[in-house]
């Protein structure tokens, strides 16, 4: 595929798609439900502005958004009491499908908003980010509602440096630039073309969403990409921009466990996909340092990239389908709710 | 027309209860209008929000006029009087910093969320919240988001329309986002001014008494303290800001300070600005610096009597939301419409903390009274309530 091309086709702006009121038209008219989910572990900082914008913006103005629903993976702070103040469906990640074993991260929650919620298209978004703006959910959205052959849209951020004038690198953030772009340049060129393979914003159709496993930790965006592209090609993503994402950086440290955590999981699907061969199995244990008084002191951080199957893979999975697809108006779930509903 | 009045009262609470089911669309206009920073003359972006608004809910005549104000029209049926509800666009903080609102189940916190987002978010909210109550109004109700308030803007947008408009206006609102209770109908007069003293380079610091910028500027507050105050009429002078020096080993060469006069008393007022001018006048020539003194923005005494029906039925609605009046002169946008002798009152709509602040923090509960306030306001002055038998047009 010449990636010149489709990053002129396949490449949008949020602003493309600010017209909420022929966003929304659109959407009924192609007879889609889209629930938004927001997975969270201690948040409670910016979670009730999420909440209030979405739901005043995207639900009560423009219909664009048929459900919000907070994931929580066990947060110590009270994310999921602001976020039900607020109107947001919120559950926590346990007490979906209970009966399977227990696993806890980010990718996790992602998982288990397949099974919980209804919609046709999921809208993940982060609930860090400081300045949200309904721009966030639409500008994802937009490229899914017009062109039925997308199927997954990534977010990419304008991230300025201080370049006063002339060129600028444009990208990612420093695992993308050190670790994915890399590796994606050996073995799967194409996705390159996405701007911001790591960013934890997307917009993805069920059908896409339940045939992919899903790593439950640090590896999720990176192999949905390599998946996705293994079952469709270039012609099922497109990215928009969304301007500027404000949220919290992460010490270098905190990198380093990420970029472990995605390796192994790019490494294992990069075997399974069959385009890196290896017979050895891969350590989990990551090693770091810290200096104290003069002295170099070993940091073992042990990181398995454990992951769920593809969705439609579990049993439950077909008999909440056919409830899905029998449901004529949306109703409570099985799962425990928490706090008021939209 | 009492009972029309005790009609008006008992209508106040569904009128609470109507604001309270649009608290999200009222918060998340008050969260994206305070994150678009607009200092004053750099408001361009902020009213582009507002105009969107005004154009998304199909009022009538949006536009924009010279000065960069927004506004929007709700046609009233009987096309002869008309409503002006205003809120300012500016803030007083710089682009540079911090923007960002955080939202708690009770609280919101963030740079100009009081001063004066929250009163332009209930202006862009208000069309929704008429059409919820049912509302239909006799007057034109003219909303309008305002350029130039605060400091060296000196409240040019709101004077501009007033003196430029087209149709005539029978009474006026400005909704500030704080606080709850504050009812001004009445402005006492106002000087705000900066006295600037700059050393030129060619100084003899060999000479008697230079001391530096900061010595002389110094002198120049204690010689203001020294003026005769009248306890009767009320009058008070207030520094709010001084700006003078740098590192060590320098002399610091300029100073800037920043004052305001307040007093009951027009006469007052003027006298003490010839004061101000003679102790400027003396200290140049006394230090052989430059010393200006420069007047930023000043305010004529006026308004309604306490006894006014505006004045009075004000106090009423807030009383009868179990909100207690704080009666407060004002030298904001109100002295626009006295200038004018357009009844008209500031009202404020909620409570909070750390006022022109950068973290500034409302509380959210009780915008349900504060927006209910103005409604029933707006209907009071549409049914003709407010009007005093002259006035009546």
């Amino acid at each position: 595929m010449n990636l010149n091309a489709w990053l002129k086709s396949n490449t949008y702006h949020h602003s493309s798609f600010r017209d909420l009121r022929a966003l929304v038209e659109a959407k009924e008219e192609a007879g889609l439900r889209i629930s938004l989910c927001i997975p969270t572990l201690n948040e409670e900082q910016t979670i009730g502005k999420e909440i209030v914008i979405f739901r005043s913006e995207l639900m009560q103005r423009y219909p664009l958004l048929d459900e919000i629903a907070v994931i929580d993976s066990g947060s110590t702070d009270d994310t999921l009491k602001v976020a039900a103040s607020f109107g947001a469906d919120t559950y926590l990640a346990s007490d979906i499908l209970p009966d399977l074993p227990a696993k806890r991260g980010k990718g996790e929650n992602l998982w288990k908003a397949i099974y919980q919620l209804s919609g046709d298209v999921i809208v993940y978004i982060d609930a860090d980010i400081k300045n949200i703006h309904p721009r966030f959910v639409y500008g994802l959205l937009g490229p899914l509602i017009h062109r039925p052959e997308v199927k997954y849209v990534k977010a990419f951020y304008d991230r300025p440096l201080a370049f006063g004038q002339g060129i600028r690198p444009s990208g990612g953030g420093r695992v993308t630039e050190i670790l994915i772009r890399p590796l994606f340049s050996l073995y799967f060129p194409e996705l390159t073309a996405i701007v911001q393979p790591l960013s934890g914003e997307y917009a993805v159709r069920r059908e896409v969403l339940e045939r992919v496993p899903f790593p439950i930790g640090y590896g999720v965006e990176t192999s949905h990409l390599m998946d996705v592209y293994s079952l469709y090609d270039m012609s099922a993503f497109a990215q928009t921009d969304l301007d500027q994402r404000v949220h919290r950086n992460q010490p270098t440290r905190s990198l380093g466990k990420m970029a472990f955590g995605i390796l192994q999981s790019f490494l294992s699907r990069a075997d399974r996909l069959g385009v890196l061969k290896s017979d050895r199995e891969l350590e989990t244990v990551l090693r770091q340092f810290q200096v104290q008084d003069k002295v170099f002191e070993m940091i073992e951080h042990q990181i398995v990239e454990d992951e769920r199957p593809p969705m439609e893979t579990v049993e439950q999975y077909q008999q909440r389908l056919a409830e899905f697809r029998a449901a004529t108006t949306p109703k409570p779930r099985k799962g425990r709710k928490n706090g008021a509903t939209s | 027309m009492e009972q029309d009045l005790s009609q008006l009262l008992a209508k106040l609470p569904e009128y609470e209860r109507a604001v309270r089911t649009m608290n999200e669309i009222i918060l998340a206009n008050l969260v994206l209008l305070s994150e678009i920073p607009a200092p004053t003359f750099e408001e361009a972006e902020r009213r582009q929000f507002v105009l969107d608004r005004f154009i998304e809910f199909e009022l009538d005549n949006v536009s924009t006029d010279q000065v960069g104000n927004a506004l929007g029209i709700i046609k009233g049926s009987g096309g002869e009087r008309s409503i002006l509800v205003v809120a300012h666009l500016d803030t007083p903080f710089d682009r540079s910093i911090d923007h960002t609102v955080s939202v708690a189940p009770n609280t919101i916190v963030g740079a100009g969320v009081g001063d004066d987002s929250l009163g332009l978010a209930a202006l862009v909210s208000l069309p929704l919240l008429l059409k919820q109550l049912g509302l239909t109004f006799k007057s034109d109700l003219i909303l309008m988001a305002s350029v130039r308030s605060l400091g060296r803007g000196d409240i040019e947008g709101l004077r501009f329309f007033l003196d430029n408009r087209s149709m005539a206006i029978n009474s006026g609102v400005c909704v500030e986002g704080v606080r709850l209770g504050r009812l001004s109908y009445a402005s006492i007069g106002m000087l705000r001014g900066e006295i600037q003293y700059r050393i030129p380079a060619e100084y003899d610091w060999t000479r008697f008494g230079a001391g530096g910028a900061i010595v002389n500027i110094t002198d120049v507050i204690n010689r203001i303290l020294e003026l005769p105050l009248p306890r009767r009429p009320r009058t008070s002078i207030v520094f709010n800001r001084i700006e003078a020096g740098g590192p060590f080993n320098t002399t610091p060469s300029e100073a800037t300070l920043q004052f305001e006069v307040r007093s009951e008393s027009e006469a007052i007022v003027r006298r003490i600005e010839r004061d101000l001018a003679n102790i400027t006048a003396e200290t140049a020539s006394q230090t052989g610096a430059d010393v200006e003194l420069s007047v930023l923005s000043r305010r004529r005494p006026g308004g309604l009597p306490f006894a006014d029906p505006l004045a009075s039925l004000a106090r009423e609605i807030m009383t009868a939301l179990d909100v207690q009046p704080r009666i407060t002169p004002s030298t904001s946008e109100l002295s626009a419409f006295i200038d004018q002798r357009i009844p008209a009152v500031t009202i404020g709509l909620t409570v909070g903390d750390h006022y022109n602040e950068e973290h500034e923090q409302l509380e959210i509960e009780p915008i349900g009274k504060g927006l209910a306030q103005l409604v029933g306001l707006l209907v009071a002055m549409d049914e003709g309530l407010t009007d005093e038998p002259e006035r009546v047009a």
